[in-house]
Parts: structure tokens; sequence; C-alpha cells
């Protein structure tokens, strides 16, 4: 599904971020990148959404070379990926409600498809009372519930979470990581960036670890070794 | 509704299996729902993409009110800059017309020059110079009862007309010039050559010479200093909205960065910011309309008294439709292209 190939990525101040990173991600897994924080976790993120070009090597999403799509083709990918991020990444200016109908809206669905939808993801979630709130209005933990709600109402082939549980006490950080292993198995592909050991410890799925730009392991049932 | 509670949220917090079984049950129904969907038509997609960018745009503009109060503040501003660059404008050029309707040349043909040869003269003259307003011939005998009117109570004057025994004055041709320096000279030109100069006795400026030149240059440094002032004040606002709408623009940062990760297209994420920076473009234009029709109506009689024979509320009216296009392209026109450059930039991601 997402195949990194020998990819190297230096910022234009000369940091080399990513070192000859390889790895593949199959359909269905459930794959936790760790790595101290600036290990480079974030920019696989960023090289996944086309949001940065390596210096070297390719990125494939589901076949496609990432960097040789158009922007036509890299919204279509973004569209594909559900994200969730540490800092949320909601749009202030828009409700509860809106910012989980905005991505259907993006998809150019069907305002009596949206306006089911919509509604049945937040019940579920938990955020019905919040509909008309904004993100502003929200504690931590609602609105990281809100930004999964979003990542999952396109059904998108792909769940990225990059330091999901960051800014979460243990409570909700249980709860966004249970909810990830259930998005997994119900057939989805789960990427999860982490530097808590102990998430990575009690999941026992595929671990790849990262430090200084490098993959320096990667195991099918790995504990956090760093 | 207010925010909850930190405890009540951790209550809420750990989501029972029964909820669990729920999602998976909901992305079982999505698989269902997607795959069975029927493809919208492109044009309806586009409708309905348009639709909701335009309604993106108004959200927008009533959430951040103090935004676009400031925007809309500034534009105002400059539209009534430009509007008063035109009220200048059109003041400038009713003073420039006064004192160029006032300058007249007289040429005087000698005793005895047959009335033929200076009717010749003047075709000539409308012939080599056809915008010239007029040219009126004036006979010996018309001068002699010009003059006569003109003094008919002044004694003096009747008997030395008379001690003179024959008629003194001479025939001549009033010029009245649109002010033009170019037909100044080309009358000048005229009145020069061979043919005609050995008719003419003198050319008389009702005015002198000098002061005619003087006013030329006035009223064209006058022109040419309010275009470039004119100029250097547009550009000087446009950079204030500029930097206004970039403030807005900036703003929006982090949410512009967000929209394009979840794969908004270039104009789902660019088209709101465009149509808000036309509403604040808009709605500046009606409020600066009102404004100069209101300082016109109030103004009028002030600026009649200095200025008189100037109509400031006639010339707010015959000008009506131009100051209409200017105020609405500067506004909606500033207001777009600024929103477009500025959300460039962060579109390159």
């Amino acid at each position: 599904m997402i195949k990194f190939e020998n990819v190297t990525k230096i910022y234009p101040d000369e940091t080399v971020v990513l070192q000859d990173v390889s790895f593949e991600i199959k359909e269905g897994e459930f794959v936790s990148i760790v790595g101290k924080s600036g290990a480079g976790k974030t920019t696989l993120v960023r090289l996944i959404l086309g949001l940065e070009t390596p210096a070297s090597g390719q990125i494939f999403f589901q076949g496609k070379n990432v960097n040789e799509t158009d922007s036509l083709e890299i919204q279509k990918i973004r569209r594909k990926v559900g994200g969730v991020y540490q800092d949320y990444k909601l749009l202030p200016n828009k409700t509860v409600y809106e910012n989980v109908a905005y991505i259907m809206e993006v998809e150019g669905k069907e305002k009596e498809e949206i306006e089911v939808e919509v509604p049945k993801v937040l019940e579920i979630i938990g955020l019905k009372e919040k509909i008309d709130n904004f993100p502003k209005e929200l504690s931590g933990g609602e609105q990281q519930r809100l930004a999964i709600a979003r990542a999952l109402i396109n059904h998108p082939d792909i769940i990225i979470a990059d330091e999901p549980t960051g800014n979460l006490d243990p409570y909700n950080t249980y709860e966004v990581i249970s909810l990830l292993e259930k998005v997994n198995k119900a057939g989805k592909t789960v990427i999860l960036l982490t530097h808590d050991r102990e998430i990575i410890n009690k999941l026992g799925k595929r671990v790849i670890t990262i430090e200084n730009g490098r993959v320096i392991r990667d195991e099918k049932e790995g504990r956090f070794i760093i | 509704m207010k925010t909850a509670g930190l405890s009540e949220t951790k209550k809420k917090g750990v989501l029972s299996y029964k909820t669990h079984q729920r999602i998976t049950n909901l992305l079982l129904i999505y698989e269902f729902v997607h795959s069975h969907k029927i493809r919208n038509s492109l044009m309806f997609y586009m409708l309905t993409s348009f639709k909701r960018i335009f309604n993106f745009a108004l959200q927008d503009f009533s959430r951040n009110k103090g935004i676009s109060i400031a925007a809309i503040f500034v534009l105002v501003v400059t539209i009534m800059l430009v509007t008063g660059l035109l009220f200048f404008h059109g003041v400038s050029q009713f003073l420039i017309s006064e004192i160029q309707d006032r300058i007249d040349i007289t040429a005087y043909f000698k005793d005895g020059t047959q009335e033929q040869d200076i009717l010749n003269v003047k075709d000539e003259i409308l012939k080599m110079s056809p915008n010239i307003k007029a040219v009126e011939y004036v006979s010996k005998e018309q001068a002699m009862q010009a003059f006569q009117e003109k003094h008919k109570n002044n004694a003096v004057l009747e008997k030395a007309l008379e001690e003179v025994g024959t008629n003194p004055f001479l025939p001549s041709l009033n010029i009245t010039t649109n002010g033009d320096p170019a037909q100044y000279a080309e009358v000048s030109n005229v009145l020069q050559t061979a043919n005609f100069s050995k008719f003419v006795e003198k050319v008389d400026f009702s005015q002198k010479k000098d002061t005619i030149e003087k006013v030329f240059s006035i009223t064209s440094n006058i022109n040419n200093f309010g275009i470039a002032l004119s100029i250097i004040f547009i550009i000087v606002a446009i950079l204030v909205v500029f930097n206004t709408i970039k403030l807005a623009v900036d703003s929006s940062k982090e949410e512009i960065g967000t929209m394009r990760i979840v794969g908004a297209s270039d104009w789902f994420v660019r088209g709101p910011f465009i149509i808000q920076g036309a509403i604040y473009g808009f709605i500046a234009f009606i409020i600066c309309l009102l404004l100069s029709a209101l300082s016109a109506y109030i103004l009028s009689p002030k600026i009649t008294a200095v200025l008189p024979g100037f109509n400031t509320l006639g010339y707010f009216l015959s000008n009506i439709w131009i100051l209409i296009l200017i105020q609405l392209v500067f506004g909606i026109g500033v207001g777009i292209i600024s929103s477009f450059i500025v959300i460039r930039k962060y579109l390159n991601v």
C-alpha cells in the first residue's frame, strides 16, 4: 500500500532528516513508527501526503509514485488518507459538525448524504452534544475524537496517526489507541507514529524504529527499544 | 452550548464495547453506501462546489467580524481617496477651462484692408485649426458702433470722436481659442504668413502673452502633478489594502494547511477567500457610494460659494456611472486580487 524506496530528505538548511529509508506497509496492517521527537517521523507523513519532495528515492501510494503525480492525483491520495495529528488540525472557524462535513464536501458528496452520515459518526464518537460548538470550546480529548471522526468520515483506505496522544491524558490516550485498533480490525491500514513506550509495548504489532533519520529496526511484534 | 468540564469529558471518555461494535457496523455501512453510489455528473459537482465555496465565504465573513470590518474600513478609505482624486480632477478641469475661456486673440487689420481679404484670413484660420471655438469678424463700422454704444454717456469721448472726423477704428478678427497652446501657435502662424502679414496691423492678446503662457504651464503642471500624485496615492492605497487582506488570510494559514492535507482542491481552498475579498469590496463600494452622494449633497452649496459656477452635486450626478464603475472595479478588484496573491503563497505546498 505504501512503499518507501531509499528515501532521503534534506531540508533547505542542509539538515538531513531521513537517510536511505526503505520499508513497505501492506494493506490492512497496523504499523507503529517510533522514534524520538525530531527523528523524522512527521517528515515521513508529509512525504506520503506529497507535502514534501524527497531529495532522492521514491514513495509509492497504492502503486502510484507520489512525486510524479499531478496536483489532482495528489488531492485524490490525500482524500484516501485519514489523518490524526497531535495538534488535531481542526478548522477553528467551523463547528464540530462543519469540520466533519467539510471532508465530505471536499469530495463533492451530496447534502442529503452528509446530513445523514455526519451526525451518525459524531454520535458514535461521543460528540453529538457538541455538534454546534467550535473546536476551541472542546477539551483536548474531545478535539482529538473530533479529529478521528473526521478521519473516518470519508471511509479512507488508511489512517495515519501522527502522535495522536501527544496532548492527551491516559484515559483519552487509551481511548484513541483502542479506536485505532478497532478501525484496523475493520480492515483499514493504520500507521501510528509515536514516542510513547507504553502504547507500543501494549500493542504488540509491527514496529519500525527510526533513529537519526535511519530505519534501525523493523520487527513483526516489536517493542519500544531506543 | 458551554464547554464541558474536564471531569465530564473523562466520564464520557472511555468507549464501551458496545460503542466499538457500532463503529465496526458503521464502517461496514460506509463500505456499502459508497460502493453503490452513482457518480454525480461533473456539472452538478461544480455547481455544488461553487455553492459550498460561497457559503464558506459568507460563514467566514460573519465569523471573523473584526477582520472583516477592518478590511472594509481600509477599502472604504482607499476608495474614498480615489473618489477624492476624481473630484479634484473635476475641480481642476473646471478651473482650467474657466481661465482658458477668457483667453482671446484679437488681430487688427490695417486701415483700408478689403473685407474679403479679412474673411480669407478667417477661413484660413478655421482651416488650419478646425477646433478653434470662434472667429468673429468685426468691421470698422461695427467697432465704431460698439465704441459709441459703450461710451454714449461720455460727452468728452464723443466730442473727441467728432473732432477726428473719420472712423479711427480698425477692422478686426476676435478669435476665441479653447486654451490649447497649440492652437495659439497655429493662429500666430497663419497671421504671420507672407500673404496675410501685409494686412495685419497688430495682434493683441486680451491678456498678456506672459500671463497666457503662465496659465498654460500652471495648468499642465497641475495635470502632471495630479497624475503623479494620484498614482502614488493609489499605489500606497493598494499596498495598505493588500496588507490588511494579507493579515486576514495569514490568520487562516493553519486552516489552509489543514484543508490541503485533507485533499481539498486549490479552488475549494482559495474560493472562499477570494469571494470574501469580493464581499469586502462590494460592501466598501456601497458605503463609499452613499458617502460620496451624501458629501456631494452637503458640500455642494459650500463649494459653489468658493467656486462660483461649479455645481458639486451636478458634477457628482453627471459622473455617477464612471464613479460607480471606478468604485466598484477598484473595491472588488483590489479585494479579489489581494486575496488571490496572498493565498497563492500558502497553496504552494
